[in-house]
Protein backbone atom coordinates (compact mmCIF):
# COMPACT_ATOMS: atom_id res chain seq x y z
CA UNK A 1 0.00 0.00 0.00
CA UNK A 2 1.86 3.40 -1.19
CA UNK A 3 0.78 6.47 0.58
CA UNK A 4 1.99 9.36 -1.91
CA UNK A 5 2.57 12.96 0.34
CA UNK A 6 5.77 14.53 1.72
CA UNK A 7 6.41 15.88 5.07
CA UNK A 8 7.71 19.57 5.20
CA UNK A 9 10.77 20.12 7.60
CA UNK A 10 11.01 23.34 9.53
CA UNK A 11 7.06 23.77 9.50
CA UNK A 12 5.58 24.63 13.07
CA UNK A 13 4.20 20.96 13.29
CA UNK A 14 6.59 17.89 13.79
CA UNK A 15 7.24 15.62 10.83
CA UNK A 16 5.46 12.19 13.09
CA UNK A 17 2.48 14.73 13.58
CA UNK A 18 2.47 15.63 9.49
CA UNK A 19 2.70 11.88 9.10
CA UNK A 20 -0.19 10.92 11.64
CA UNK A 21 -2.27 13.26 9.84
CA UNK A 22 -1.93 12.27 6.66
CA UNK A 23 -2.76 9.24 7.44
CA UNK A 24 -6.10 10.35 9.51
CA UNK A 25 -6.55 12.16 6.90
CA UNK A 26 -6.75 9.28 4.40
CA UNK A 27 -9.09 7.04 6.80
CA UNK A 28 -11.56 9.88 7.08
CA UNK A 29 -12.08 10.48 3.42
CA UNK A 30 -12.02 6.69 2.32
CA UNK A 31 -8.84 6.50 0.70
CA UNK A 32 -7.48 4.06 2.97
CA UNK A 33 -10.28 1.07 4.29
CA UNK A 34 -10.20 -0.98 6.73
CA UNK A 35 -7.50 -4.12 6.51
CA UNK A 36 -5.55 -1.91 4.48
CA UNK A 37 -1.82 -2.03 4.97
CA UNK A 38 0.80 0.67 5.79
CA UNK A 39 4.04 0.67 4.16
CA UNK A 40 6.35 -0.55 6.59
CA UNK A 41 8.81 2.04 9.04
CA UNK A 42 11.68 1.47 6.90
CA UNK A 43 9.68 1.66 3.64
CA UNK A 44 8.21 4.97 4.56
CA UNK A 45 11.12 6.64 6.35
CA UNK A 46 12.98 5.99 3.17
CA UNK A 47 10.04 7.47 1.18
CA UNK A 48 10.13 10.36 3.05
CA UNK A 49 13.67 10.52 3.74
CA UNK A 50 13.30 10.67 7.77
CA UNK A 51 14.44 8.78 10.85
CA UNK A 52 12.56 5.56 11.36
CA UNK A 53 11.93 6.44 14.44
CA UNK A 54 9.73 9.53 13.79
CA UNK A 55 7.43 6.94 11.64
CA UNK A 56 7.16 4.24 14.40
CA UNK A 57 6.55 7.27 16.49
CA UNK A 58 3.65 7.96 14.17
CA UNK A 59 2.66 4.51 13.40
CA UNK A 60 2.80 4.05 17.78
CA UNK A 61 0.76 7.25 18.51
CA UNK A 62 -2.24 5.98 15.63
CA UNK A 63 -1.98 2.54 17.30
CA UNK A 64 -2.93 4.12 20.30
CA UNK A 65 -5.51 5.72 19.12
CA UNK A 66 -6.83 2.42 17.85
CA UNK A 67 -6.79 3.95 13.88
CA UNK A 68 -3.84 0.77 13.22
CA UNK A 69 -3.51 -2.48 14.34
CA UNK A 70 -0.28 -4.08 14.54
CA UNK A 71 0.23 -7.29 13.42
CA UNK A 72 3.94 -8.59 14.63
CA UNK A 73 5.83 -10.38 11.43
CA UNK A 74 3.03 -9.16 8.77
CA UNK A 75 2.49 -5.15 9.56
CA UNK A 76 0.50 -2.35 10.59
CA UNK A 77 -3.21 -2.04 8.62
CA UNK A 78 -6.22 0.20 8.93
CA UNK A 79 -7.93 -1.20 12.14
CA UNK A 80 -11.90 -1.77 11.49
CA UNK A 81 -13.26 1.38 12.94
CA UNK A 82 -14.27 1.45 16.78
CA UNK A 83 -13.54 4.04 19.41
CA UNK A 84 -10.91 3.97 21.72
CA UNK A 85 -11.08 7.79 23.23
CA UNK A 86 -13.26 8.76 26.27
CA UNK A 87 -16.18 11.02 25.50
CA UNK A 88 -14.52 14.00 26.87
CA UNK A 89 -11.39 13.40 25.07
CA UNK A 90 -13.36 13.42 22.16
CA UNK A 91 -15.07 16.33 22.54
CA UNK A 92 -11.70 18.11 23.72
CA UNK A 93 -10.32 17.38 19.97
CA UNK A 94 -13.46 18.13 18.45
CA UNK A 95 -13.79 21.60 20.07
CA UNK A 96 -9.62 22.03 18.99
CA UNK A 97 -10.41 21.22 15.20
CA UNK A 98 -13.97 23.54 15.57
CA UNK A 99 -11.51 26.20 17.02
CA UNK A 100 -8.45 25.82 13.95
CA UNK A 101 -11.51 25.91 11.39
CA UNK A 102 -12.87 29.33 12.41
CA UNK A 103 -9.70 30.94 13.12
CA UNK A 104 -8.73 29.75 9.59
CA UNK A 105 -12.31 31.07 8.19
CA UNK A 106 -13.01 34.14 10.43
CA UNK A 107 -11.83 36.67 8.04
CA UNK A 108 -13.67 35.49 5.39
CA UNK A 109 -16.97 37.59 6.27
CA UNK A 110 -18.76 34.01 5.46
CA UNK A 111 -22.10 33.60 7.72
CA UNK A 112 -22.64 30.85 9.62
CA UNK A 113 -25.46 29.48 8.30
CA UNK A 114 -23.72 29.01 5.04
CA UNK A 115 -20.92 28.21 6.35
CA UNK A 116 -22.71 25.42 8.12
CA UNK A 117 -24.42 24.18 4.55
CA UNK A 118 -21.20 23.72 2.93
CA UNK A 119 -19.48 21.62 5.68
CA UNK A 120 -22.90 19.36 5.17
CA UNK A 121 -22.05 19.53 1.27
CA UNK A 122 -18.28 18.57 2.15
CA UNK A 123 -18.90 16.28 4.96
CA UNK A 124 -21.07 13.91 2.80
CA UNK A 125 -18.02 13.38 0.75
CA UNK A 126 -16.18 11.77 3.63
CA UNK A 127 -17.60 7.92 2.46
CA UNK A 128 -15.52 5.76 5.78
CA UNK A 129 -17.27 7.96 8.47
CA UNK A 130 -20.44 6.44 10.63
CA UNK A 131 -21.77 9.61 11.77
CA UNK A 132 -25.39 9.67 12.28
CA UNK A 133 -27.37 11.89 10.11
CA UNK B 1 30.67 -1.56 29.01
CA UNK B 2 28.77 1.51 28.59
CA UNK B 3 26.30 2.10 26.09
CA UNK B 4 27.29 5.54 25.33
CA UNK B 5 29.87 5.75 22.04
CA UNK B 6 30.96 9.09 23.22
CA UNK B 7 31.09 10.71 26.50
CA UNK B 8 32.56 13.71 28.16
CA UNK B 9 32.87 14.29 31.66
CA UNK B 10 33.70 17.76 32.60
CA UNK B 11 35.55 18.46 29.04
CA UNK B 12 36.81 21.88 28.73
CA UNK B 13 39.08 24.07 26.67
CA UNK B 14 41.08 27.51 26.94
CA UNK B 15 42.12 29.65 24.32
CA UNK B 16 44.34 32.23 26.11
CA UNK B 17 41.80 33.88 28.44
CA UNK B 18 38.77 32.59 26.34
CA UNK B 19 37.21 29.63 27.24
CA UNK B 20 35.74 27.86 24.23
CA UNK B 21 34.06 24.75 25.73
CA UNK B 22 32.98 24.73 29.14
CA UNK B 23 32.55 21.80 31.62
CA UNK B 24 30.55 19.59 29.04
CA UNK B 25 29.04 16.59 29.80
CA UNK B 26 27.83 14.80 26.69
CA UNK B 27 26.67 11.65 25.98
CA UNK B 28 26.06 10.47 22.60
CA UNK B 29 24.12 6.68 22.65
CA UNK B 30 24.81 3.79 20.45
CA UNK B 31 22.80 3.65 17.22
CA UNK B 32 21.64 7.08 17.61
CA UNK B 33 22.02 10.28 15.23
CA UNK B 34 22.86 13.32 17.41
CA UNK B 35 22.40 16.54 15.71
CA UNK B 36 25.12 19.26 17.85
CA UNK B 37 23.87 22.41 17.48
CA UNK B 38 25.19 25.91 18.38
CA UNK B 39 26.40 29.18 16.77
CA UNK B 40 29.03 29.98 15.05
CA UNK B 41 32.35 29.75 17.66
CA UNK B 42 30.21 27.55 19.80
CA UNK B 43 32.53 25.39 20.33
CA UNK B 44 31.37 22.39 18.19
CA UNK B 45 34.20 22.19 16.47
CA UNK B 46 36.79 22.05 19.46
CA UNK B 47 34.38 19.66 20.86
CA UNK B 48 34.33 17.07 18.28
CA UNK B 49 38.33 17.70 17.89
CA UNK B 50 38.86 16.75 21.61
CA UNK B 51 36.36 13.91 21.13
CA UNK B 52 39.19 12.61 18.33
CA UNK B 53 42.39 13.36 20.54
CA UNK B 54 43.15 16.05 18.27
CA UNK B 55 43.05 18.57 20.70
CA UNK B 56 44.02 18.50 24.25
CA UNK B 57 41.19 19.60 26.50
CA UNK B 58 42.37 21.61 29.58
CA UNK B 59 39.95 20.14 31.82
CA UNK B 60 37.99 16.86 31.71
CA UNK B 61 38.06 13.87 29.31
CA UNK B 62 36.72 12.22 26.45
CA UNK B 63 35.84 8.93 25.32
CA UNK B 64 34.56 7.47 22.27
CA UNK B 65 34.20 3.40 21.84
CA UNK B 66 35.09 3.35 25.96
CA UNK B 67 38.40 5.12 24.94
CA UNK B 68 40.12 7.72 26.72
CA UNK B 69 40.43 9.95 23.61
CA UNK B 70 43.70 11.15 24.58
CA UNK B 71 44.85 7.21 23.89
CA UNK B 72 43.16 6.22 21.29
CA UNK B 73 45.19 3.63 19.10
CA UNK B 74 45.08 3.34 15.33
CA UNK B 75 42.96 0.15 15.63
CA UNK B 76 40.45 2.48 17.59
CA UNK B 77 40.34 5.14 14.87
CA UNK B 78 39.97 2.15 12.09
CA UNK B 79 36.97 2.12 14.18
CA UNK B 80 35.96 5.95 13.53
CA UNK B 81 34.52 8.22 10.82
CA UNK B 82 35.41 11.47 10.92
CA UNK B 83 34.49 14.11 8.01
CA UNK B 84 36.26 17.84 9.11
CA UNK B 85 34.82 20.96 8.28
CA UNK B 86 35.51 21.99 4.75
CA UNK B 87 35.72 18.94 2.73
CA UNK B 88 39.56 18.89 2.05
CA UNK B 89 41.12 16.47 -0.86
CA UNK B 90 43.92 16.13 -2.44
CA UNK B 91 43.65 18.02 -5.54
CA UNK B 92 46.11 16.51 -7.88
CA UNK B 93 44.65 12.86 -7.44
CA UNK B 94 41.91 11.35 -9.27
CA UNK B 95 38.59 10.07 -7.32
CA UNK B 96 39.73 6.70 -7.88
CA UNK B 97 43.13 7.51 -6.34
CA UNK B 98 41.96 9.23 -3.23
CA UNK B 99 40.32 5.91 -2.46
CA UNK B 100 43.09 3.63 -3.19
CA UNK B 101 44.98 5.66 -0.67
CA UNK B 102 42.51 6.32 2.05
CA UNK B 103 41.80 2.97 1.69
CA UNK B 104 45.77 1.97 2.55
CA UNK B 105 45.01 3.23 6.14
CA UNK B 106 42.72 1.12 7.21
CA UNK B 107 42.25 -2.73 7.81
CA UNK B 108 38.62 -2.59 6.87
CA UNK B 109 37.50 -1.17 3.41
CA UNK B 110 34.34 -2.02 1.05
CA UNK B 111 34.60 -0.60 -1.99
CA UNK B 112 31.15 -1.16 -3.14
CA UNK B 113 29.90 1.37 -0.34
CA UNK B 114 32.50 3.69 -1.50
CA UNK B 115 31.64 3.22 -5.18
CA UNK B 116 27.59 3.74 -3.99
CA UNK B 117 28.74 6.62 -2.68
CA UNK B 118 30.03 7.77 -5.46
CA UNK B 119 27.36 7.05 -8.02
CA UNK B 120 24.84 8.34 -5.36
CA UNK B 121 26.51 11.52 -5.67
CA UNK B 122 27.32 11.09 -9.50
CA UNK B 123 31.00 10.99 -9.59
CA UNK B 124 33.45 9.92 -12.50
CA UNK B 125 36.34 8.14 -10.63
CA UNK B 126 38.88 9.21 -13.62
CA UNK B 127 38.12 13.19 -12.42
CA UNK B 128 40.48 14.81 -10.55
CA UNK B 129 39.48 15.66 -6.85
CA UNK B 130 40.58 19.22 -7.68
CA UNK B 131 37.96 19.52 -10.34
CA UNK B 132 35.14 18.62 -8.12
CA UNK B 133 32.56 21.17 -7.09
CA UNK B 134 31.80 21.75 -3.61
CA UNK B 135 28.73 19.06 -3.87
CA UNK B 136 31.15 16.55 -5.38
CA UNK B 137 33.68 17.46 -2.96
CA UNK B 138 31.67 16.34 -0.50
CA UNK B 139 30.33 13.02 -1.70
CA UNK B 140 33.63 11.90 -2.26
CA UNK B 141 34.78 12.80 1.28
CA UNK B 142 31.72 10.74 2.30
CA UNK B 143 32.36 7.77 0.48
CA UNK B 144 35.99 7.92 1.66
CA UNK B 145 34.63 8.29 5.43
CA UNK B 146 31.64 5.23 4.98
CA UNK B 147 34.20 2.99 3.03
CA UNK B 148 35.41 1.89 5.79
CA UNK B 149 32.14 0.69 7.77
CA UNK B 150 33.00 2.56 10.87
CA UNK B 151 30.77 2.18 14.00
CA UNK B 152 31.24 6.26 14.89
CA UNK B 153 30.42 8.57 12.55
CA UNK B 154 31.23 12.35 12.99
CA UNK B 155 31.04 14.67 10.79
CA UNK B 156 31.66 18.22 11.07
CA UNK B 157 28.75 21.00 9.64
CA UNK B 158 28.75 18.30 6.47
CA UNK B 159 25.84 20.05 4.65
CA UNK B 160 28.06 23.51 4.45
CA UNK B 161 28.13 24.78 1.22
CA UNK B 162 25.79 21.87 -0.25
CA UNK B 163 22.88 22.64 -2.80
CA UNK B 164 19.47 20.72 -1.69
CA UNK B 165 19.70 18.03 -4.34
CA UNK B 166 23.60 16.87 -2.44
CA UNK B 167 22.12 18.04 0.88
CA UNK B 168 19.03 14.98 0.29
CA UNK B 169 22.16 12.80 -0.76
CA UNK B 170 23.75 13.41 2.17
CA UNK B 171 20.97 12.86 4.92
CA UNK B 172 20.17 9.15 2.60
CA UNK B 173 23.96 8.14 3.08
CA UNK B 174 23.43 9.34 6.86
CA UNK B 175 19.80 7.31 7.15
CA UNK B 176 21.69 4.32 5.52
CA UNK B 177 24.15 4.50 7.85
CA UNK B 178 22.21 4.03 10.67
CA UNK B 179 20.04 1.09 9.01
CA UNK B 180 21.82 -0.93 11.28
CA UNK B 181 21.41 0.16 14.90
CA UNK B 182 25.27 -0.30 16.14
CA UNK B 183 26.10 2.64 13.86
CA UNK B 184 26.16 6.04 15.67
CA UNK B 185 26.15 9.28 13.82
CA UNK B 186 27.21 12.66 15.79
CA UNK B 187 26.44 15.82 13.38
CA UNK B 188 27.21 19.21 13.94
CA UNK B 189 25.03 21.63 11.47
CA UNK B 190 22.85 24.77 11.04
CA UNK B 191 20.50 23.33 8.77
CA UNK B 192 17.80 22.96 11.45
CA UNK B 193 15.48 20.95 8.57
CA UNK B 194 17.90 18.92 8.45
CA UNK B 195 18.02 18.02 11.62
CA UNK B 196 14.52 18.00 12.10
CA UNK B 197 14.56 15.00 9.17
CA UNK B 198 17.49 12.88 10.67
CA UNK B 199 18.35 13.51 14.72
CA UNK B 200 17.37 11.05 17.47
CA UNK B 201 18.75 13.60 19.73
CA UNK B 202 20.15 16.89 19.76
CA UNK B 203 22.52 19.12 22.35
CA UNK B 204 22.48 22.32 22.16
CA UNK B 205 26.07 24.71 22.93
CA UNK B 206 25.71 27.93 23.36
CA UNK B 207 29.47 30.49 23.80
CA UNK B 208 30.83 26.85 24.93
CA UNK B 209 28.07 25.72 27.54
CA UNK B 210 25.60 23.13 26.75
CA UNK B 211 22.33 23.84 27.40
CA UNK B 212 20.22 21.52 26.24
CA UNK B 213 21.04 17.41 25.41
CA UNK B 214 17.65 15.94 25.03
CA UNK B 215 15.27 13.98 22.17
CA UNK B 216 14.64 16.36 19.50
CA UNK B 217 11.05 16.26 20.46
CA UNK B 218 11.48 16.86 24.10
CA UNK B 219 13.55 20.41 23.00
CA UNK B 220 10.40 21.04 20.97
CA UNK B 221 8.04 20.58 23.80
CA UNK B 222 10.17 22.68 26.04
CA UNK B 223 10.42 25.57 24.34
CA UNK B 224 6.87 27.53 23.80
CA UNK B 225 5.51 30.71 22.35
CA UNK B 226 2.28 32.01 24.21
CA UNK B 227 0.07 35.32 22.18
CA UNK B 228 -2.52 37.42 24.68
CA UNK B 229 -4.39 40.00 23.28
CA UNK B 230 -5.72 42.77 25.00
CA UNK B 231 -7.37 46.55 25.63
CA UNK B 232 -5.49 48.84 27.57
CA UNK B 233 -2.03 48.38 29.19
CA UNK B 234 -2.69 44.42 29.53
CA UNK B 235 -2.45 42.51 32.38
CA UNK B 236 0.09 42.14 34.82
CA UNK B 237 2.47 39.15 34.53
CA UNK B 238 3.17 36.93 37.09
CA UNK B 239 7.07 35.80 37.67
CA UNK B 240 8.21 34.44 34.48
CA UNK B 241 10.95 31.81 34.98
CA UNK B 242 12.49 31.01 31.79
CA UNK B 243 11.14 33.63 29.64
CA UNK B 244 13.48 33.87 26.68
CA UNK B 245 11.59 36.56 24.28
CA UNK B 246 8.68 38.96 24.63
CA UNK B 247 7.60 40.66 22.21
CA UNK B 248 5.19 43.67 22.73
CA UNK B 249 2.71 45.09 20.65
CA UNK B 250 -0.15 47.54 20.50
CA UNK B 251 -2.94 44.94 22.58
CA UNK B 252 -0.81 41.63 21.78
CA UNK B 253 1.99 40.16 23.68
CA UNK B 254 3.75 37.65 22.84
CA UNK B 255 6.36 35.59 24.95
CA UNK B 256 8.40 32.97 24.73
CA UNK B 257 9.38 30.16 27.61
CA UNK B 258 11.54 27.61 28.19
CA UNK B 259 10.70 25.03 30.73
CA UNK B 260 7.51 26.53 31.52
CA UNK B 261 5.96 24.85 34.82
CA UNK B 262 2.41 23.97 35.59
CA UNK B 263 2.10 26.66 37.96
CA UNK B 264 3.42 29.03 36.15
CA UNK B 265 1.15 28.07 33.05
CA UNK B 266 -1.77 28.23 35.21
CA UNK B 267 -1.01 31.54 36.28
CA UNK B 268 -1.00 32.89 32.45
CA UNK B 269 -4.18 30.70 31.47
CA UNK B 270 -5.98 32.78 34.74
CA UNK B 271 -4.68 36.04 33.58
CA UNK B 272 -7.93 38.37 32.16
CA UNK B 273 -7.40 38.56 28.30
CA UNK B 274 -9.50 38.69 25.58
CA UNK B 275 -7.77 35.93 23.60
CA UNK B 276 -5.12 33.83 24.93
CA UNK B 277 -3.48 31.43 22.52
CA UNK B 278 -0.25 28.87 22.36
CA UNK B 279 1.38 29.13 18.92
CA UNK B 280 3.27 25.84 17.92
CA UNK B 281 7.12 26.66 17.05
CA UNK B 282 9.09 25.42 14.37
CA UNK B 283 12.29 23.79 15.67
CA UNK B 284 14.42 26.56 13.84
CA UNK B 285 12.18 29.41 16.20
CA UNK B 286 12.47 27.75 19.05
CA UNK B 287 16.23 27.40 18.56
CA UNK B 288 16.53 30.99 17.72
CA UNK B 289 14.64 31.65 20.76
CA UNK B 290 16.65 29.50 23.06
CA UNK B 291 20.09 30.85 21.73
CA UNK B 292 19.49 34.12 20.38
CA UNK B 293 20.16 36.91 22.78
CA UNK B 294 17.42 39.42 23.53
CA UNK B 295 19.96 42.02 24.04
CA UNK B 296 20.89 41.41 20.31
CA UNK B 297 17.36 41.46 19.18
CA UNK B 298 17.01 44.88 20.19
CA UNK B 299 20.46 46.27 19.38
CA UNK B 300 19.16 47.10 15.96
CA UNK B 301 16.24 49.44 17.66
CA UNK B 302 19.02 51.33 19.93
CA UNK B 303 21.40 52.13 16.97
CA UNK B 304 18.73 53.11 14.49
CA UNK B 305 17.62 55.23 17.89
CA UNK B 306 20.96 56.73 18.64
CA UNK B 307 21.62 57.68 15.30
CA UNK B 308 18.35 59.66 15.45
CA UNK B 309 18.78 62.01 18.64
Amino acid sequence: MALHFEVVPGSRQPIYLQIEAHIRQAVASGRLQPGDQLPSVRVLAEQLTVNPNTVARAYNELLGEGLVDSHPGRGVFIASRRQTLAREERERRLDEAIRRFLNETAFLDIALPEILRRLETLASEYTNTNRKP
Amino acid sequence: MSTYVIETEGLTRTFGKHCAVHDLNLRVPKGCIFGFLGRNGAGKSTTIRMVLGLVKPTRGVARVLGRDSSALQPEDRARIGYLPEGHHVYGWMTVEECGRFQASFYPRWNPDIFHAVLSHFRLDRKNKAGNLSRGQRAGLCLALVLAPEPEVLILDDPALGLDPVARRSLIQSMLYVTRRSDRTILFSSHLLSDVERVADEIAVLDRGVLRASCRLETFRRRVRQFTFRYQGDGPPLPPLPGLLQSFRTEGELSLTLANLDAETEAALRALKVEAFEEVPLSLEDAFISYVGERGEKSFFTRDLEGAKS
